[in-house]
């Protein structure tokens, strides 16, 4: 597969991949797959049902990584990719997964990715998701992905789902069911500017005993954007969850912070938090005393909070 | 080497002054406190020296330049710090972060010294995000690390001590000092701390956001014991209104 310079662009931002990896890799452009590569361990393979594929991951795989890019490039695509992980029992490994659309045309491009994972008994998976967009077009760029994870006995996952700047709509979905002793560790960090609106809804059911959930969203809103959360933790068993929503809002921007916690067991321990502002005062003055401008203060503040 | 001439200041929309009318010049190598009661304009005149606050009248030079016009920012590139009463805290800016900022050194290795200068362990800290997570008395450390690290050639401390123990203050007071003489800086304390003030070459006493005496501290603490101690005293107790009376 030969990779353009707009290409190579998108893979650096949404996989920080600057060419084809070596490990297992399923790069999807523009609907197709362009360019797949399994390993001895991690087999992908192609649906037959659905416009998708099926990363399979052996159980015992340790230290081992998949990368799923996703490259939209033309203007008036309307991608929709299914997408199912099984992650063996007792593996332990990273996907890269990700999205970027280069729209520079006048029609909506758009990609809706549905994720279904399954993290076996003891098994670790870390999932990384990036969203990106770019081009001067008047088109929009739009991503929704849905995620479903199931997280069996023992098995742990971290999610991280990232977002700056270039998408102008999103609506994001991920719904979560942890049994005995799984625990899922979910970071999303998302900065929107001009008339972008990202919305993201989060269902965390704590099933089993001593499963553990902590949800974190870091957010900047910026010019007249819109954000809207609603992260939500219901536990029907002796565990534990924590949920956290924390925004910088700036200029004319909204932001709608819902987190709900929900028991249904009389050993549950659920705590939430959320806080909405604009970049603290005292924060500017410390930087600027430091040395540095108002505009490289506000950029190393948000540089800070969304890391 | 900074001079202030004819400093006032006013909150924005309020009519009172608190600073009123200061004269002040600070030399190249000395080592000054400022004092004075609560509430008396120690720290807004350091923030309008900083460049915090801008002076409502007035000027205000540093090493022959006027810098009254000056930003925050600009004022520190010139040789200007200030270390915050309260520092701020930051999600997602590390200690590591801070000392990079403040050194201009990317390199992590280089940076840690000033961590052990004020008696952290840089390999507890320098990762740690400089947030709420860190008790006052650390934040106040690492601070005081940021401006050994940022060495300025004119640096305020507000307050050093506040909020940190007894063994730390010592350390503290210590790693100031000798950089201070080794480097022949010009250095402000403000504090109300009589180790402090036997510390300095100079006592700057502020009452009522005016100078009201400048000296070494044989000269000035009788003055604070007997004149502004009784102001404090009076004044926070409501029986007199007016610091004249005081006197009587």
């Amino acid at each position: 597969m030969k990779l353009t310079a707009v290409d190579k662009k998108i893979l650096q931002e949404v996989a920080s991949m600057h060419d084809v990896p070596q490990g297992a890799y399923n790069i999807r452009k523009d609907g197709e797959g362009v360019s797949r590569q399994s390993t001895e361990n991690i087999e992908i393979r192609v649906k037959t049902d659905n416009p998708g594929i099926d990363i399979i991951v052996k159980p015992g795989t340790k230290n081992e990584s998949v990368h799923i890019p996703v490259l939209v490039t033309k203007t008036g695509i309307n991608d929709l990719v299914y997408n199912t992980f099984e992650i063996g029992e007792g593996a332990d490994v990273t996907v890269v997964a990700g999205c970027g659309i280069h729209n520079s045309g006048s029609e909506e491009t758009r990609h809706d990715g549905i994720h279904t994972i399954y993290v076996r008994k003891g098994a670790r998976l870390r999932y990384v998701e990036k969203h990106y967009g770019e081009g001067g077009g008047a088109g929009g760029k739009i991503l929704n992905p849905k995620t479903v994870i199931e997280i069996e006995e023992g098995g742990m996952a971290e999610l991280e789902l990232v977002q700056i700047r270039g998408v102008d709509h999103t609506e994001r979905v991920t719904e979560a069911n942890l049994y005995k002793n799984a625990s899922l560790i979910m970071v999303e960090r998302l900065l929107t500017d001009g008339n972008q609106m990202a919305k993201s809804d989060v269902v965390v059911n704590l099933l089993g005993e001593d499963s553990f959930t902590q949800v974190t969203s870091r957010t900047v809103a910026q010019g007249d954007s819109e954000q809207i959360f609603y992260p939500r933790v219901i536990a029907h068993a002796r565990s534990r969850g924590y949920v956290e929503c924390d925004s910088i809002i700036m200029d004319r921007a909204k932001v709608r912070s819902v987190p709900e916690i929900a028991a249904y067991h009389a050993e549950a321990e659920l705590t939430h938090e959320a806080a909405i502002g604009k970049i603290a005062g005292e924060q500017m003055l410390k930087l600027m005393s430091l040395g540095l401008s108002e505009k490289e203060a506000v950029e190393k503040i948000l540089e800070g909070f969304l890391r | 080497m900074l001079e202030l001439k004819g400093i006032t200041y006013k909150i924005p929309g309020e009519e009172k002054e608190i600073i009123k009318g200061v004269d002040l010049t600070f030399e190249q190598g000395k080592f000054y406190a400022i004092t004075g009661p609560n509430g008396s304009g120690k720290t807004s005149l350091a923030k309008v020296i900083m460049g915090i606050y801008k002076p409502t009248t007035g000027s205000i030079t540093f090493k022959g330049e006027d810098i009254t016009a000056l930003e925050i920012h600009e004022r520190s590139k010139k040789g200007i710090g200030y270390a915050f009463q309260y520092p701020p805290r930051f999600k997602g800016l590390r200690v590591l972060d801070l000392l990079q900022l403040s050194s201009g050194i990317d390199e992590r290795k280089a940076v840690r010294g000033y961590l052990r200068q004020v008696g952290l362990c840089p390999e507890d800290y320098m990762d740690r995000d400089a947030d709420a997570s860190l008790s006052g008395g650390e934040m106040k450390r690492i601070e005081i690390s940021t401006l050994l690290a940022k060495n300025p050639e004119f640096t305020i401390y507000d307050e050093p001590d506040a909020g940190v123990d007894l063994w730390s203050f010592d350390l503290l007071l210590n790693v100031i000092k000798q950089k201070h003489e080794k480097e022949g800086l010009t250095t402000v304390l403000i504090s109300h701390q009589e180790r402090i003030l036997s510390l300095v070459d100079e006592i700057i006493l502020i009452v009522g956001g005016k100078i009201q005496d400048i000296g070494t501290k044989d000269r000035i603490w009788p003055i604070i014991k007997d004149v502004v101690g009784c102001q404090w005293y009076k004044v926070c107790r409501g029986d007199i209104e007016d610091e004249a009376d005081c006197r009587r």
